[in-house]
């Protein structure tokens, strides 16, 4: 017990002494700007895909671009997302000659993988509102569109805003592997540490904590949310 | 104003309606009556082309709106359409219900004009024969007042303006219903459409729900009603129309109808539906 003592103390000297917590504390501000950039990217693009899964077919259009969705969700969900990154990162960002930072590109990849996740959820989502609403909507004369974005997504987001809290938990832990690409996350600072005292028990002991509080925390706040929408729906 | 020819629906191998002719005239309150799986509600949501017809034409203000080409959405602003199961947006507050479209339609139109008018000043800058500028004589906020004001006029008038800010899962179904009436209302439509309206409220509150499109009728307003309520349709209805089978079997006023049926299949339909009551 010794032994993990002096450990304990030699990790404090280098986290607090050395100043390694600014580095913890960069690593995880990184993991929330990509888990929370990839959030609100993969609502948005999985909305769009949701929409258009849903849409009548009978024209060419929505035809073919949903070909293209399916095609789009295929991939993002039949890799893994280490893959999806290191092609971003070392295949498709030198082919167009840009220069995005590993951070941006950690959030692009992060919200285009969401994307095709949560784009299965709110297709469960759309299809679970009752069709009636949608016809209410069109036989006021509003278009497929807008009675899709107006009536039936709302009420689908607030079905699935549970399911959404999941795919964000999810995001938060997957960050791990943004070191891949030179993105300092939680795991790049800690192995700093551990690096810098040839000592790794306890920086990543620490390390798993911190992911273990942080999506407990998530978890209570989606749970807030989700009673506060149930309220909601007793209003008066 | 509506004239219905040779209207055909089919889903796959089941033809749900085989070839219905008829006119609905102005003012008039036209009655479906029918058994279930008659086709009436299908040709009802014919009508407005919420289920697409498959063959034949409706003419609606001189358009044939049973056309895939012709822009269905302007032309069922015109036509209201009250539901069964009422259909209000449920999230929405009462009167966000009621100015949603109207607020929308308005805006999109004022947007239009504006785009319009962009185009047609740079073309003015370049010619020496100007191009007037269409009149925009209103604005975002004034539509957003005007509809409000519409709608609490429309909620004062069945008398639920303290409903006003409530979501609709608080309501009774019959306040639902009578929304969902003023609702359609306020698109100023030519015609309403109901589909079985009082079939999923409760006894007690049909009464409300039938007084106010009775109003409605009184004032003038061209309907056309599928309902079991027989006693209504004969009390309102100027024309009703017996359905079986995806066709019309016979027309008449309510009075000859009801009292003196001439086929066979009408006279059996109403033995049956009538020695209930």
């Amino acid at each position: 017990m010794g032994s993990f003592a002096k450990k304990v103390e030699k990790f404090w000297e280098v986290f607090y002494e050395h100043g390694g917590y600014t580095r913890v504390l960069t690593g995880l501000r990184n993991t929330f700007y990509i888990a929370v950039a990839g959030l609100v990217i993969g609502i948005i693009i999985g909305t769009i895909i949701a929409i258009i899964a849903v849409s009548p077919k009978y024209k060419r259009l929505p035809r073919i671009l949903n070909r293209i969705c399916r095609l789009y969700v295929g991939f993002f969900r039949g890799s893994p997302m280490v893959v999806q990154l290191l092609l971003f990162y070392f295949v498709l960002l030198p082919l167009f000659g840009s220069r995005m930072t590993p951070l941006s590109v950690c959030m692009l990849v992060f919200g285009l993988n969401s994307g095709a996740y949560v784009s299965e959820i709110m297709r469960g989502g759309i299809m679970s509102v009752d069709p009636g609403q949608m016809e209410a909507a069109r036989a006021l004369g509003l278009s497929y569109w807008v009675s899709m974005l107006k009536v039936v997504v709302p009420q689908a987001v607030k079905n699935i805003i549970p399911t959404l809290g999941n795919e964000f938990i999810v995001l938060i832990k997957e960050t791990s592997i943004v070191s891949f690409v030179g993105a300092s996350d939680l795991y790049v600072a800690f192995s700093y540490i551990g690096s810098n005292t040839y000592e790794f028990m306890v920086p990543y002991l620490v390390m798993a904590l911190i992911y273990i509080v942080l999506v407990a925390i998530i978890a209570l706040i989606v749970k807030m949310i989700e009673r506060s929408l149930r309220k909601s729906d007793r209003r008066n | 104003m509506i004239d219905v020819i040779d209207l055909r629906k089919r889903y796959g191998d089941l033809e749900v309606l085989k070839g219905i002719t008829t006119t609905i005239r102005e003012c008039e309150k036209v009655v479906i009556i029918g058994p279930s799986g008659s086709g009436k509600s299908t040709f009802l949501r014919c009508l407005n082309c919420l289920e697409d017809p498959t063959g034949g034409e409706i003419i609606f203000e001189g358009v044939n709106i049973a056309d895939m080409r012709v822009d269905i959405n302007i032309h069922r602003r015109r036509m209201g359409m009250v539901f069964q199961q009422f259909n209000l947006f449920n999230n929405k507050n009462v009167i966000e219900n009621i100015m949603l479209a109207p607020v929308y339609i308005r805006t999109q139109e004022l947007r239009a004009k504006k785009i319009k008018n962009f185009f047609i000043r740079i073309r003015n800058l370049f010619t020496s024969n100007k191009k007037e500028l269409y009149e925009i004589n209103t604005t975002k906020a004034k539509i957003i007042e005007e509809a409000k004001e519409q709608a609490l006029k429309l909620l004062r008038r069945i008398g639920l303006e303290d409903k006003a800010y409530v979501y609709p899962s608080t309501l009774s179904g019959g306040q639902k219903q009578r929304i969902a009436i003023i609702r359609s209302l306020a698109m100023n439509p030519k015609v309403i459409l109901f589909d079985e309206p009082t079939s999923a409220l409760d006894p007690e509150m049909v009464g409300e729900v039938l007084d106010l499109i009775k109003q409605l009728a009184d004032e003038g307003m061209t309907m056309v009603i599928v309902t079991h309520e027989m006693g209504f349709a004969r009390k309102v209805a100027t024309r009703v129309l017996f359905m079986d089978e995806g066709q019309i079997v016979e027309e008449n006023t309510p009075e000859e109808l009801f009292s003196n049926p001439k086929h066979p299949r009408t006279k059996e339909f109403l033995s049956k539906v009538l020695s209930v009551h």
